[in-house]
């Protein structure tokens, strides 16, 4: 498939007039393609390394867990005062006393977690599993494009939105596997760099002469666009971003990069999807429990989303923010005071519109005869269930079938109203 | 992936009975040696479209990465044909110069088994001194032990990274190189996909690519099967029998790693406790095999094809990987000595290693792979959707050399397509590319450090970052979006600022006579050094004066640094340089990403000959080749 064809002298008559030759891209792919929903947003977020589930929500009503994590079980809910345990959410489940940052999310309904959810392969390789649920396609290696990606190739910009060249962002050096593909995205490390590295001079505007100039091939095009997109983020001046709500991110780059999506969703650039990843849950030796190696990830992990929720404020009611790991962890600690790689895992599905205050899926149990190949806590929910359905109720997403080629379960967890 | 529709045989014959032409290429013979007389040179005839100097061009840009300054006159003299014929047989060229370079690089001269014997990973250092997570347990002396280990492994993964980028710039066998780029992207593996691998690139790219780039395919393709570098990025090496398959046993004394390296077969039992302590049949090398690295995804093959495909090369493996192993040996424990049947073929009971070489065999002259390879081959060097005449010729010169590369690489850039006007220019550059020909037009060294790497990643193409096994698109429509636009510009800013290591904008060959030359003499000395002399009166008239009706229309960018920019890194900063890549696990929190050591900082007005360098660089026409 051609991603972009021109017809010469159009594309350069709609450059002049200002138009964004991704508006032709559009219409040369050739498609009728079904049409998003105007202003909605999904952000995702990847916890890179096997973030351990048992931990980040903790089945503290489970007894088989306090025999399986003797030394870094998170202790039940105790009463104020005394030292840092889970926090409960219904009695059963509760989350890591780090994520008290997003109880507020829970109390008001707009957090719901999801236990033992994850990719049907049972490959332990962080490799593999991360490849299988950035492509959407558990146990195929071939794939070449990201399920992100897949969703903006067959599904339209809305139609009353302008053209965009942020349609889907990635905060990453790289292009990262999820939205990898023939839709065009954009990857940044941060709004600063998105920008020519000269300071004056007129070697800019040459440049962009040199790209408005001449045939109207795909380089042109290309370059046209990026001047396009420079000249929407620049009058969008993000540079002089203040957070609302006297929200505050933390300084890490994982915070910043948050705030650099709250910057984009605000400065209306025609933001549909946004990426961002963090690592560092690998947590083989001296994970930790209530206190501890995880519970630092996870203080700035929750401090993060909870200023991004505070900032965008109202604007959540047009935002789903989903989190996800590769895989959980061993159900059992292993002998260094860590977990080995385990099997399913949980994500939190964060909005406005998210029917919150539950934690969806269908727990598995603990106990030695409930867990996968005898070690693991078991898979009751595909990550592909997850995923097609915020595309669908969020984003109006029609063709999920090319999204997640193979998966042909239509049941959703009732994630979103 | 896909590519066009396979057409008969018999058609193919009849276009070049109705050109007039005769079989292309004969028969290679095999490598000679430097003194041996040259052979016939069989070109394709029939009239060329391009006229002769954009031949010259042409040649330089497709066989090369990119002139050098003098290189357009030394084709001219030799003569387009003769050239080729040349670049054809990189055993006829000197190539001294790169030899030396890489003689002092410990990567390319020790076995990867020393290299990961002497430096091991750090987090397995660490494990072993008792002291992951708390690193103020160690001893002065382990510290120190810790702090080589990990310079070793920084300087590993600069060799193998930088030595690619070194390679292209510094060889003069230039199509050898390009053919080397070519087969390390068919047959991809990726650095990251644990510890043990990054040890085996620079082996991989020296011992097990390159010298067999324009050799046979069935050749090339063992190679590769038995590489530790691909038995590991492809799991192959832990792949072995499932627990209700019979294996062999080793005979007594026979050692591991050989044909006769077996007696009869293992007891039930003893199967099942074999399969118990290390798993079973992986289908990942198998699979991989047949769809990217010969049949391609519509090669006709089936689900039970690769599942058998993975059973007969069980046993291809190699010892420890974590410790360093060692090369290849077949291990007949681990080896499904069951019947099995692989596109057709019936390979009996019973057998060892035989397996997996009659699959090789079976594979490499299977004719969904001759059109496969012939397919990529002409969309590398001739056009992103090569005609499908040219592509079943260089097919059948495949079938009938019995895979000899070098015969279909010479149809293919001795073709009429390959010289058509239509070819001309029509390819984007990729980010290797791009960097590799600015270096070599500029005269730039080799800077020994990871930067120009770094550079190559920062425009989108780490190298050996490519995670999935189909590895770096090769057309243009899948290189340029906004970002790589971008990126572009940054790379000729940076070298018009002077800060890609290696390189001056201001001096190099040629320059000298240009930096105090009038403009318009400078702007045609880099478009002729630079964009081999093809750009149109607009590009000129903009990069002489800036003056064009876009100009004044298009609202100049204003960039001065009002914003808050990143405060500039040390290039060299070591725990940045280990995070070039992602590390899959996860890893410790990134301190800063590659972007901003690349060209991250803002660079300060340049002007003259520099600056108009840095408008080449960044110029829509140095995208092409």
């Amino acid at each position: 498939m051609q991603r972009r064809v021109f017809v010469k002298s159009g594309a350069l008559a709609l450059v002049t007039m200002g138009l964004s030759p991704s508006f032709l891209r559009r219409t040369a792919m050739g498609m009728e393609l079904p049409l998003a929903v105007k202003g909605k947003v999904l952000i995702c977020l990847f916890q890179r390394g096997a973030a351990d589930a048992l931990s980040v929500v903790v089945p503290h009503g489970e007894r088989a867990y306090y025999q399986l994590r003797s030394t870094i079980a998170i202790p039940q809910p105790t009463r104020v005062g005394s030292a840092p345990s889970a926090i409960d959410l219904d009695g059963f489940f509760g989350l890591h006393p780090s994520l008290a940052p997003l109880k507020p999310l829970w109390d008001v309904g707009m957090l719901a977690p999801i236990h033992a959810v994850g990719s049907p392969s049972n490959t332990r390789s962080h490799f593999d599993a991360q490849d299988y649920m950035e492509s959407g396609t558990p146990d195929t290696k071939g794939t070449t494009d990201g399920w992100l990606n897949r969703y903006l190739a067959t599904s339209g910009t809305c139609e009353q939105c302008a053209p965009t060249p942020f349609r889907a962002v990635a905060m990453t050096p790289q292009t990262p596997r999820i939205l990898q593909g023939l839709a065009p995205t954009v990857a940044m490390n941060s709004l600063d760099e998105f920008a020519p590295r000269a300071a004056g001079g007129d070697q800019i505007a040459r440049l962009e002469a040199l790209y408005r100039t001449g045939s109207a091939d795909l380089i042109h095009s290309s370059g046209s666009e990026m001047f396009d997109a420079m000249k929407m983020l620049k009058s969008a001046n993000p540079q002089q971003y203040q957070p609302a709500n006297g929200a505050e991110y933390p300084k890490s780059q994982f915070g910043q990069r948050l705030k650099q999506i709250a910057q984009l969703i605000k400065s209306k650039v025609g933001m549909e999807i946004a990426f961002a990843d963090v690592g560092g849950w690998d947590t083989h030796v001296n994970q930790g429990g209530a206190t501890g190696q995880l519970a630092q990830r996870l203080d700035d992990f929750a401090q993060s989303i909870a200023a991004l929720t505070n900032d965008l404020g109202e604007g959540m009611e047009n935002v789903v923010i989903l989190t996800m790991s590769e895989f959980g962890r061993m159900a059992r600690q292993n002998g260094n005071g860590g977990t080995d790689h385990g099997h399913a895992g949980a994500m939190f599905v964060i909005g406005g519109s998210v029917k919150g205050k539950k934690v969806y899926g269908k727990w598995p149990g603990l106990q030695q005869e409930q867990l996968f190949e005898g070690r693991d806590l078991a898979l009751t929910t595909d990550f592909r269930s997850v995923f097609s359905e915020i595309a669908t109720k969020h984003l109006g997403a029609t063709n999920t079938g090319a999204m997640f080629p193979g998966f042909n379960s239509a049941t959703h967890l009732g994630l979103l109203g | 992936m896909q590519y066009p529709t396979k057409v008969a045989v018999a058609a193919a014959v009849a276009f070049l009975a109705a050109c007039g032409g005769s079989p292309a290429a004969q028969v290679e013979s095999a490598p000679k040696m430097a003194a041996a007389p040259p052979e016939p040179m069989p070109v394709e005839s029939g009239p060329r479209e391009q006229t002769a100097d954009e031949q010259v061009n042409h040649v330089l840009n497709r066989l090369t990465f990119g002139a050098r300054p003098g290189d357009v006159e030394a084709v001219r003299t030799m003569g387009v044909d003769r050239w080729i014929d040349l670049q054809l047989h990189p055993e006829r060229i000197n190539d001294a110069k790169s030899d030396q370079y890489f003689a002092a690089l410990e990567s390319y001269n020790e076995p990867s088994q020393t290299l990961q014997q002497k430096y091991p990973p750090p987090n397995q250092l660490l494990q072993r001194l008792g002291a992951k997570g708390d690193r103020s347990k160690l001893t002065p002396a382990e510290t120190a032990e810790l702090r080589d280990a990990t310079a070793g492994v920084r300087k590993v993964t600069i060799e193998a990274q930088s030595g690619r980028v070194d390679r292209a710039l510094l060889s003069e066998r230039q199509l050898q190189e390009v053919m080397t780029d070519f087969w390390l992207n068919h047959f991809s593996v990726y650095i990251q996909k644990g510890p043990p691998e990054r040890y085996q690139l620079a082996q991989y790219e020296s011992k097990v690519i390159r010298p067999n780039s324009l050799g046979k395919f069935r050749t090339l393709l063992d190679a590769v099967a038995k590489s530790p570098a691909m038995l590991f990025y492809l799991d192959n090496w832990e792949s072995q029998a499932d627990s209700n398959r019979p294996r062999l046993v080793p005979l007594p004394g026979a050692g591991r790693g050989g044909r006769n390296a077996r007696g009869g077969l293992l007891t039930q039992q003893q199967q099942q406790a074999l399969a118990k302590r290390r798993g079973g049949l992986n289908e990942n090398y198998g699979r991989e095999l047949l769809e990217l690295h010969t049949l391609g995804v519509d090669g006709g093959y089936t689900q039970q094809d690769v599942i058998n495909v993975a059973r007969a090369l069980t046993g291809w493996t190699f010892p420890r990987p974590q410790q360093g192993g060692g090369g290849f040996e077949f291990n007949p424990q681990m080896h499904d000595a069951g019947e099995k049947t692989v596109l057709g073929h019936k390979l009996a009971a019973g057998r060892g290693i035989e397996d997996g070489e009659d699959v090789l065999d079976i594979v490499a002259r299977h004719p969904a792979t001759a059109h496969y390879i012939a397919y990529k081959l002409a969309r590398r060097f001739v056009s992103d959707t090569p005609p499908a005449g040219l592509v079943d010729r260089a097919a059948e010169t495949f079938r009938r050399t019995d895979g000899d590369i070098r015969a279909v690489v010479r149809t293919i850039i001795t073709s009429q397509e390959f010289f058509a006007q239509k070819a001309y220019r029509s390819k984007v550059k990729s980010p290797f590319e791009v960097v590799v020909s600015a270096l070599r037009a500029l005269g730039a060294q080799p800077d020994g450090t990871l930067r120009t790497a770094q550079t190559v990643a920062t425009l989108g193409e780490p190298i050996y970052g490519h995670q999935a096994p189909n590895g770096w698109p090769e057309t243009g429509d899948q290189w340029m979006n906004t970002g790589a636009i971008l990126n572009r510009i940054n790379f000729g800013v940076a070298i018009a600022a002077g800060k890609v290591p290696g390189v001056s904008p201001t001096n190099w060959k040629g320059a000298e006579t240009l930096v105090n030359a009038p403009i318009d003499q400078q702007v045609d000395g880099v478009v002729a050094a630079l964009l081999g002399g093809g750009v149109s009166p607009d590009t000129r008239a903009i990069l002489i004066t800036g003056q064009n009706p876009f100009l004044a229309s298009a609202a100049a960018l204003d960039t001065t640094p009002e914003m808050a920019r990143p405060k500039d890194k040390d290039p060299l900063d070591p725990d940045e340089v280990m995070m070039m890549l992602p590390d899959p696990s996860g890893g410790p929190p990134q301190r800063g990403p590659a972007r901003d050591r690349a060209f991250g900082k803002l660079q300060p007005p340049t002007k003259g000959l520099a600056l108009i360098v840095g408008l080449a660089i960044g110029s829509p026409e140095f995208q092409r080749r």
